[in-house]
């Protein structure tokens, strides 16, 4: 199975490409891959539950893992109580991991 | 571990933050004994170059040495002597029309110039690549 991990640096309030990343996530999923999203930079804004990103719920019924990366979360305050049920917050070694596994990384 | 990796990098120093993102991914990499190789395209062949300077923060009155600001080019010395240190290979590679388009000449001990062949050549040589483009 070919594994993917789509790393995503963008606001979601400021770029419509988050929602577009979300759908390839999706559709790689569907398509039977394995995928996880990995929220870095200004991307982890999409990780509050505040955001009310209904794209990270979807994805995470559908099978996609959605991971945020602990320090870019530390950068902007966000607390660890604040992050939607959806997403797992990671240490960014996690996309070196996956690397070495051979996972294909999509960063946007 | 014993596999390498390769990081396309594209943006220029100071313009984004990827490109900590990036240092913080080879840093990670080095760390745990993997050899990373580097090609560094278009505006991020500026990042070794030795003219950067670190500068004090008139604003909120912190000298120099106060604000400790590192620059990039520190930081790709840094990364190469942390794999020296750990017997592993960090092999950057600025692209060399790149590089006279901005007269990147003067850059840090141990980055080497290439060309986009050598990108190819460390795709095909390691186990990933990951491509961090410019927005």
């Amino acid at each position: 199975m070919t594994s993917y991990l789509v790393v995503e640096s963008r606001d979601p309030f400021e770029s419509h490409g988050f929602v577009r990343r979300c759908e390839l996530a999706a559709a790689l999923q569907a398509d039977g891959a394995s995928v996880t999203v990995f929220l870095v930079e200004n991307g982890v804004i999409a990780a509050r539950g505040s955001a009310r990103r209904r794209e990270l719920e979807q994805l995470a019924r559908s099978g996609v893992v959605v991971v945020a990366d602990e320090f870019s979360l530390r950068e902007r305050g966000i607390a660890l109580a604040e992050i939607a049920a959806s997403v797992k917050p990671v240490a960014l070694d996690s996309v070196v991991e996956q690397m070495v596994l051979g996972v294909k990384v999509l960063w946007n | 571990m014993s596999k390498s990796l390769t990081f396309l990098l594209m943006d220029a120093p100071y313009e984004q933050s990827r490109t900590t993102t990036a240092f913080r991914l080879i840093s990670a990499a080095l760390e745990r004994g993997i050899s990373v190789r580097v090609f560094a395209y278009e505006g991020a062949v500026s990042l070794p170059v030795t003219q950067q300077k670190p500068h004090a923060n008139a604003l909120h009155g912190r000298s120099l040495e106060e604000e400790a600001h590192p620059t990039p080019q520190a930081w790709v010395s840094a990364l190469l002597e942390a794999a020296k240190e750990k017997g592993i290979t960090l092999d950057w590679v600025n692209c060399g029309l790149c590089v006279d388009e901005r007269g990147a000449t003067e850059v840090v001990a141990g980055v080497r110039r290439g060309s986009p062949a050598d990108f190819w050549k460390m795709a095909t040589e390691t186990a990933n690549t990951v491509v961090i483009p410019t927005r």
